[in-house]
């Protein structure tokens, strides 16, 4: 195992040292100025003389590239030019609606899928089974904001039970805040509970194919016993890891329910950083959550290797 | 069976689009201030947005959009992944692991990063999110390539047509390339649902399409604002989504089975 893992933790660093030059290529040398993004085309020649000079833009990209990375490494990513912050600060100061929205729509996606993943496989080409193929056919086609503006019109609209949009933050107790986060998460994880249920049923259909399943059942173990016991446990190793990469996409996702139901969180941050050509936070949430993804990625990658042992001698 | 319903849907799409080209049932530019808002009707089956635009000829219109992009991203992704995959998996050694890292990274940039990034220099628009969705296709376009070529190349064939003389343009082109294809077909099916969903999202936050340009995720955001006045302005693009990917997905997975018969029990 130690082997695999300095293996894979120096390929990590590779991953995230191209991260870092994807983001500093698209924002410093794909054709486009950003002192004039910045600026605006009608400033004034002095203005743009200074701002380049104080971003560093007159020295050669390499220098500049080097310079910007070691400021990243030690958590500094700048000044955002709309709110005079370091954009760490501001990335941090959001987090506490992304990060447990994220949460949230992944718990509440395991809580449904597992389940009907599980009674589909064990009622395999009945109707009931069919029945939960169509209902995950259709968590796959239904896009989230679309579910969360279908979500508004139903509970806020019509039934008033919640209300369209908006956070208060925690400091308003928990119970307000999972409430301002409910509908956002329900929408954000149905498509991946379509995906987990469509995982755990096929993965689970393959084990109770097994010899060691007929074993079980040959020497009378109850059905029940053999699913909870025998096949699922062994079934679940790769739905842990669908479970886990989808937990990158969720957090991208999450970007987009936030503006559907206006939470000030890194999504809405980015998107409102755009409008103000507030570069610097642009360049520093986009680097934060690829980075988090790949990071993610890495993680699910080892636990698979620590889940299924036939995975690091390959 | 499910195969059937996704040619049918995906027919319909592809019909709607061409269709939409000559003729819709209104002009989806014109506006009334008369006639805003309006629920389903005869003279606007699926109603009117807030300019009185007619929404069912938005929507059609809307189609060619989602098609233009869907294909447009995939070329993008396969045309930029394929060859990577190909380089790393016919020459193998340190070039392979660099393009791999370098996917892996690529990995972390969803089509709704890449679109934040691209947005922040550029204008948005349908070029930006078309690029960023195409992007974010890359890494599994990689793989697949990458992967058929690591398992053809030590292949009987390949090692016969090499000892007869076959330079590396020959062995790729001629014997490895048309015996890795079947996947990403199947691949290039199932990234299309993706992008017309990643399309009006992107649309749908101001990163991608733009106004006056019908496009469905553009709509819904329009709608967002009058839920309370005109639900079904926010029910008709969404469904035509919905519906559209469920078509595609059918086809999708029907064609997986097609193309690879052992994975068909």
């Amino acid at each position: 195992m130690r082997g695999y893992l300095v293996r894979r933790l120096a390929a990590l660093v590779a991953t995230l040292a191209f991260v870092s030059v994807l983001v500093f290529v698209a924002i410093r040398v794909l054709p486009g100025d950003p002192v004039l993004v910045m600026a605006g085309p009608e400033a004034n020649p002095e203005v743009v003389a200074r701002l380049r000079e104080a971003m560093g833009l007159d020295r050669p990209l390499p220098v500049q590239y080097v310079e910007w990375l070691a400021g990243a490494l030690r958590g500094e990513l700048g000044v955002s030019l709309q709110y005079d912050v370091p954009v760490g600060a501001l990335i941090v100061s959001r987090l506490p609606v992304t990060v447990p929205l994220t949460a949230m729509a992944a718990t509440l996606a395991l809580l449904v899928a597992l389940p009907l993943g599980v009674y589909a496989a064990t009622r395999a080409r009945g109707p009931g089974d069919y029945l939960t193929i169509v209902i995950a056919q259709l968590g796959l086609a239904v896009p989230s904001f679309w579910a969360g503006l279908l979500l508004i019109l139903l509970f806020s609209v019509h039934l008033g039970w919640f209300r369209s949009g908006g956070f208060d933050g925690w400091s308003q107790g928990v119970g307000a805040a999972v409430r301002a986060l409910l509908l956002p998460a329900v929408a954000l994880g149905l498509f991946q509970a379509a995906v987990l249920m469509r995982a755990t049923r096929s993965s689970l259909l393959e084990v109770l194919g097994e010899e060691y399943v007929r074993t079980a059942r040959a020497k009378g173990v109850p059905e029940g016993r053999v699913i909870a016991k025998h096949a699922l446990r062994n079934a679940l190793i790769p739905v842990v890891t669908v479970a886990g990469l989808q937990l990158g996409q969720l957090l991208a996702g999450s970007i987009i329910l936030e503006s559907v139901f206006a939470l000030p969180g890194l999504g809405r941050l980015a998107l409102g950083a755009i409008t103000a050509r507030d570069l610097p936070v642009v360049q520093g949430v986009t680097l934060f959550v690829a980075s988090c993804i790949v990071i993610i990625n890495f993680a699910v990658d080892l636990s698979y290797a620590w889940l299924d042992p036939r995975i690091r001698y390959e | 069976m499910a195969f059937a319903v996704g040619v049918a849907i995906t027919g319909a799409l592809v019909a709607a689009a061409l269709l939409s080209l000559v003729w819709t049932p209104a002009d989806p530019l014109s506006m009334s201030i008369a006639g805003r808002l309006e629920g389903p009707s005869r003279a606007h089956p699926f109603g009117t947005d807030q300019y009185g635009r007619d929404v069912l000829a938005r929507v059609m219109a809307g189609t060619v959009t989602s098609i233009a992009v869907g294909v447009l991203a995939v070329a993008v992704g396969a045309g930029v992944g394929v060859p990577l995959g190909v380089a790393g998996g016919y020459v193998g050694g340190w070039l392979d692991e660099a393009l791999m890292r370098l996917v892996d990274a690529v990995q972390g940039f969803p089509a709704i990063l890449s679109a934040l990034l691209f947005s922040a220099i550029f204008r948005p628009g349908i070029t930006i999110s078309t690029v960023a969705i195409g992007i974010a296709f890359v890494p599994a376009f990689a793989r697949l390539a990458r992967g058929s070529f690591l398992a053809l190349r030590g292949r009987e064939f390949v090692l016969a047509a090499a000892a007869l003389g076959a330079g590396d343009a020959r062995l790729i082109g001629r014997h490895i390339f048309p015996n890795s294809l079947a996947p990403l077909i199947v691949q290039a099916t199932t990234s299309f649902p993706v992008a017309i969903v990643a399309e009006a999202a992107l649309a749908y936050l101001g990163l991608g399409t733009q106004p006056p340009q019908p496009s469905w995720g553009l709509m819904l955001k329009e709608s967002q604002n009058f839920l309370s006045l005109n639900p079904w302005f926010a029910i008709f693009p969404g469904a035509a989504i919905a519906l559209s990917v469920l078509g595609l997905n059918l086809l999708g997975d029907g064609l997986r089975d097609l193309l690879h018969p052992l994975r068909v029990n």
